[in-house]
């Protein structure tokens, strides 16, 4: 049961990634390599932060200050700069990882006996690992009524525009770059943030914690459209979540299988993969028939 | 009714083909005045995209000046100049955002030129304005107003591209055959809902058509751009007294 609570906890902190992954990935309709700088410059931010005294809240909104910043790098490279997105995003990635070392001043912080969002009062008196699903549960509410309300603005509709039809934007007046960098900068903001939650929920930040964080966070968004199809957009922000607690259970499964979490990064690329690849199969083997041969009644 | 609203002065338009410069537009001057409806003809690579491409901003000319409204917009890019001006494309899927419903399209379009904020939408108090603007077009395009523009047929995207560009009754409509893509039937029901929508907000317009017909029928001033210049140019009297023939004949001297 408590691995089951630390998954749920997990997933949403973790989905706060996949969120902010979606609006780069799906909505605007690349992949940012940036991710993988910037949730350990998140963690590294809110940790040293932490260590030299600030409140663990106000640190995790740093983090979030910190990953815009990083956003608007790879923003303007592209943008501006007319570097490729995938280069441009492993650019900052790259960059970020000398500035993680120097943020952090070494190569793994601990939070041991430092204050942490987990730590606050009312959280101690939960049972085991409910602390991971309260954080994660509030941080998920607050990120996804900001990015509903965001995206039902005009400002929002532009930056979905821009995603959806670059040449029909720029025809009506929205200004496709700005909108381009913004999208990168809130993206990448709660991806900042996602670091900094993981961090303190681990208890350290760690200069490689970055590594193959964009295959987790594409499998939260996969993971969710595959189980649930079609949806409204404020609904496929939801799936990406439930999405990414779903793919906890798939590593939590594939660890009681006897494998241990060295091998989690293969085996978290091989989920990814086989989840993008369903629709091949699909039309492939014809699986949707085969089930619903299976499941309809004999004539 | 007839003061310039768009001037273009001596527009160069080059192209880098590798191994040499060559010129697409050469010098090329063109006044349109305000209320002008105008068919633009041309044989493939005479110009006339290169000439849309230049008023709406994509390209920046060599040299030259596009003058709207007597202000100089020639340093002005295609985001600041569509506020003035709105285009409808010849592919039906350039026009519209894919993923976005009618309604959504039309608020965007509605919005066209202005500062886009952080205040909400408002789709629902503008939706009884947008059905009744749909419903005009008369291809039934107002009941699919939470439909994505995605999953309409071309005609529709057309007619909602069309109705997108003139909505704000812009300074300058540029049609760049918006009706090619179609079938012979829809693309005439376009044709006839373009017609109406131009007589009726009198919207000063440019429309390239490879339909000598088209060019015909509508409109009260033609032009002929062959080689980068404007070949002809009649007048509302003049272009009645064309024929199609003698249009045709025309296009056979200029390749020639």
């Amino acid at each position: 049961m408590s691995l089951i609570t630390s998954a749920i906890g997990q997933g949403l902190m973790w989905g706060i990634l996949g969120v902010g992954l979606f609006l780069t990935f799906r909505v605007l309709n690349f992949p940012d390599m940036t991710v993988e700088g910037t949730f350990p410059f998140g963690a590294a931010v809110a940790v040293t932060a932490i260590t030299h005294g600030m409140s663990p809240l106000l640190a995790t909104l740093l983090a979030f200050v910190a990953g815009m910043l990083a956003g608007l790098a790879t923003g303007l490279l592209y943008t501006k700069g007319k570097i490729p997105i995938l280069l441009a995003g492993i650019l900052v990635m790259t960059a970020l990882y000398s500035i993680n070392l120097r943020v952090m001043g070494k190569a793994n912080v601990s939070l041991l006996n430092e204050n942490t969002l987990f730590k606050a009062k009312f959280l101690t008196r939960l049972p085991q690992y409910f602390d991971g699903v309260v954080v994660g549960f509030l941080f998920v509410a607050v990120t996804l009524i900001i990015l509903t309300y965001f995206l039902q603005t005009e400002l929002g509709q532009a930056f979905i525009a821009t995603g959806d039809n670059v040449t029909m934007a720029r025809s009506l007046g929205i200004k496709t770059d700005g909108m381009t960098i913004m999208g990168l900068m809130v993206s990448n903001g709660f991806i900042g943030i996602s670091g900094a939650l993981m961090a303190q929920s681990n208890g350290y930040a760690d200069v490689s914690m970055g590594i193959g964080v964009i295959v987790i966070g594409l499998a939260s968004i996969i993971i969710g459209e595959v189980a649930f199809g079609e949806l409204t957009l404020n609904q496929r922000l939801v799936a990406v979540i439930l999405g990414s607690i779903l793919y906890r259970f798939v590593l939590l499964i594939v660890l009681q299988l006897g494998f241990n979490t060295d091998d989690l990064k293969l085996i978290s690329a091989i989920v990814l993969a086989l989840a993008l690849m369903l629709p091949t199969f699909q039309k492939r083997f014809h699986t949707q028939k085969i089930i619903r041969n299976g499941v309809a009644r004999h004539e | 009714m007839s003061e310039p609203i768009l001037q273009l002065k001596d527009i160069v338009v080059t192209v880098d083909t590798g191994n040499e410069e060559r010129q697409i537009l050469k010098q090329l001057n063109l006044t349109i005045n305000s209320g002008d409806f105008v068919t633009v003809l041309g044989t493939n690579g005479a110009g006339k995209t290169t000439l849309f491409n230049t008023i709406a901003g994509n390209l920046q000319p060599a040299g030259g000046q596009v003058i709207l409204r007597g202000r100089n917009i020639s340093r002005d890019n295609e985001e600041k100049r569509a506020q003035h001006l709105s285009r409808v494309f010849q592919d039906p899927k350039m026009g519209t955002a894919p993923r976005m419903t009618v309604a959504e399209n039309l608020l965007l379009a509605q919005q066209r030129g202005q500062r886009r904020t952080l205040k909400l939408r408002q789709l629902r108090q503008n939706r009884e304005h947008f059905h009744d603007m749909a419903a005009e077009i008369g291809n039934g395009l107002e009941e699919h107003l939470d439909t994505p523009t995605g999953n309409l047929s071309g005609g529709q995207r057309q007619a909602l591209s069309l109705l997108m560009a003139t909505m704000t009754t812009p300074d300058i409509l540029l049609l760049d055959e918006h009706t090619a893509a179609l079938d012979p039937k829809t693309s005439e029901q376009l044709m006839h809902y373009t017609q109406r929508r131009i007589t009726q907000s009198n919207q000063t317009c440019l429309m390239i058509t490879h339909h000598l017909e088209d060019a015909l029928a509508y409109g009260n001033r033609l032009i002929v751009i062959d080689d980068g210049r404007i070949e002809a140019d009649f007048n509302a009297a003049e272009k009645q007294k064309l024929s199609r023939e003698q249009l045709y004949e025309f296009f056979d001297e200029t390749l020639s």
